[in-house]
């Protein structure tokens, strides 16, 4: 990002800020169980956590406590140490970037307007807003001169979850919110999307929260993972890995669901893998090095064979079969869990 | 009876030309004050009441049955009060005038997604600023909507003001209904009318223009 960091109240200079929530609860008048009880998260600069847990658990309330949409009932929420109930909100969420489900984009305006509109409520000047909107239509693979002046109507659903990431993203936030940002596409635009979220996130580094309910999307973005029960109780907080292979109890288990160790095979590169020499045969199928060990295993299920061989860049380096498989499974297992 | 005498028509316009044009101006500023009036206090009131669900029905309700009240009468009662001529007019007009403004105002409002609204505030906007940079212009095209109504409505009802001797066409109409069987009555009530009409007409063309230039393409 060319953009200068806007880090506005936050003041730590790289742009990545941590977010660190205590004891905070929610609880609605007139209802005896708090929605949110004593939640408490530490979250790293630069991290991407995932809420993840079923309807009504109160993961979404527990994110819009974050920006103050929903007003905390006691407790403390500090981003990169500056306490945001001591701040006016207003402009505490122009520093927060947030997308929502629903997109939310503001339809009498057009995309550049949509996304000119947290530079223009932060005073910047009409050269930098719409350098920066170039910028970021750019990023989100949307074609400036083509879309600039649509309306949001005019888009399909994927392109304006897009542009909604792009308004998020436009004064360059150190922290950004999400509450199920993809779950409205259909599953081969999610797919895209969340491909596209990942490059984007490897590039900017924000400090993400990202609410779903959908535990392959977790698995999929999440640096660590909270597996979140009634009243956003927190089940567990993990990696990825971590919690497929060491589910904390039952409830964890059962979100993640049948096939545990498939699930972790897709997190697994194919270089983690102990590789066979290159077999004096060629395989009927390759699977490139940068591929998850899923992919192998897809493939020589597949094929049939004994072993596929593996290349790097178009050159076959080794062939791999089910036992170098499992052994890289096992291996990973139980490694560098915590608690 | 006697086929219509045209020619007859014609010397009476000549001769009256300036007077209708002053009429028509009248009729016109009668119809623009008093749905500017109604704009500004309908969607206030509008504005205050939509979200919430009593005193909205309330308010839609009172403006709905202040509609069924015949002209005429609600003139005859207001000339007591306020006496003849503007006065009691352009009360009478911006009564008519609430119900479409009021009701389009808090539907148009109502529309206006939430997630649009969640939105607006997620970015850092306060009440004042979603308000006029989100609510309103996203609502603005069925507000207009009933503001074109209220224009209708009043131009027709701005005739019968001249029964309190309320300024614009509404007094051709009537000399010409007071003296018929004269030569001139017919004149008198026909062109009092048709220009009701042609005034309609005009300004519900220039609707269809202020619509095109004040309503976002976005919202077509």
């Amino acid at each position: 990002m060319t953009a200068p960091t806007n880090t506005g109240p936050f003041s730590t200079a790289n742009g990545a800020v941590g977010i660190e929530l205590e004891h905070v609860s929610k609880v609605y008048p007139g209802q005896a169980q708090p929605a949110v009880d004593s939640f408490s998260m530490t979250i790293e600069p630069g991290e991407l956590v995932m809420l993840v847990g079923p309807s009504g658990c109160g993961k979404t309330t527990t994110m819009k406590m974050i920006n103050r949409i929903i007003e905390p009932s006691s407790g403390s929420i500090r981003i990169d140490g500056n306490d945001v109930l001591s701040l006016d909100p207003n402009q505490l969420r122009r520093h927060i970037g947030y997308v929502i489900q629903q997109i939310g984009l503001f339809p009498h305006l057009t995309i550049e307007d949509n996304i000119a509109t947290v530079p223009r409520l932060l005073g910047w000047s009409k050269k930098k807003t719409a350098d920066r909107v170039e910028e970021l239509l750019t990023t989100v693979q949307l074609d400036p001169g083509t879309f600039a002046r649509r309306y949001p109507r005019q888009l399909s659903g994927g392109q304006q979850q897009r542009v909604g990431v792009a308004r998020a993203l436009a004064a360059d936030p150190p922290v950004m919110l999400m509450d199920e940002p993809f779950g409205a596409t259909d599953p081969i635009t999610r797919e895209k999307l969340q491909a596209e979220f990942l490059r984007l996130q490897a590039d900017i580094g924000k400090t993400i929260i990202f609410v779903t309910h959908d535990f392959e999307e977790a698995i999929k973005l999440g640096d660590r993972i909270a597996v979140l029960g009634e009243r956003s109780r927190i089940e567990q907080f993990d990696t990825p890995a971590n919690i497929l292979s060491a589910p904390a109890n039952d409830y964890v288990a059962s979100f993640i669901g049948q096939g545990a160790s498939l699930k972790r095979l897709a997190l697994i590169p194919v270089s983690e893998a102990r590789l066979a020499p290159v077999a004096t045969q060629p395989s009927a199928a390759q699977v490139d090095i940068e591929d998850n060990l899923r992919d192998a295993l897809d493939l020589l299920v597949l094929t049939g064979g004994p072993s596929i061989d593996v290349s790097e860049g178009g050159r076959v380096v080794g062939s791999i079969d089910h036992a170098a498989i499992s052994a890289a499974l096992r291996a990973t297992s139980g490694a560098g869990r915590v608690g | 009876m006697t086929g219509f005498d045209w020619h007859n028509l014609i010397v009476f316009l000549g001769r009256r030309y300036d007077d209708i044009f002053e009429l028509v101006g009248e009729h016109l500023l009668v119809v623009l004050m008093s749905v500017g009036i109604a704009l500004v206090l309908g969607t206030g009131i509008g504005l205050l009441v939509w979200n919430k669900p009593i005193t909205r029905s309330v308010a839609i309700s009172t403006a709905a049955v202040m509609l069924t009240i015949p002209s005429l009468a609600l003139l005859a009662l207001l000339s007591p009060v306020l006496g003849l001529g503007w006065g009691p007019t352009i009360v009478a007009l911006v009564f008519y005038s609430l119900l479409p403004i009021i009701r389009n105002t808090v539907v148009g409002l109502r529309e206006v997604p939430l997630p649009i609204l969640e939105s607006a505030r997620g970015v850092g906007m306060g009440p004042i600023r979603v308000l006029f940079t989100m609510q309103l212009p996203i609502a603005w095209p069925i507000i207009l909507a009933g503001v074109r109504i209220a224009v209708q409505l009043t131009v027709g009802i701005a005739a019968i003001a001249a029964y309190v001797a309320g300024p614009g066409l509404g007094q051709y109409i009537f000399k010409g209904l007071s003296s018929l069987g004269s030569k001139n009555a017919l004149n008198y009530a026909l062109t009092g009318t048709v220009s009701v009409i042609i005034l309609a007409l005009l300004l519900d063309a220039v609707f269809l223009l202020i619509a095109r230039y004040t309503i976002s393409r976005g919202l077509k």
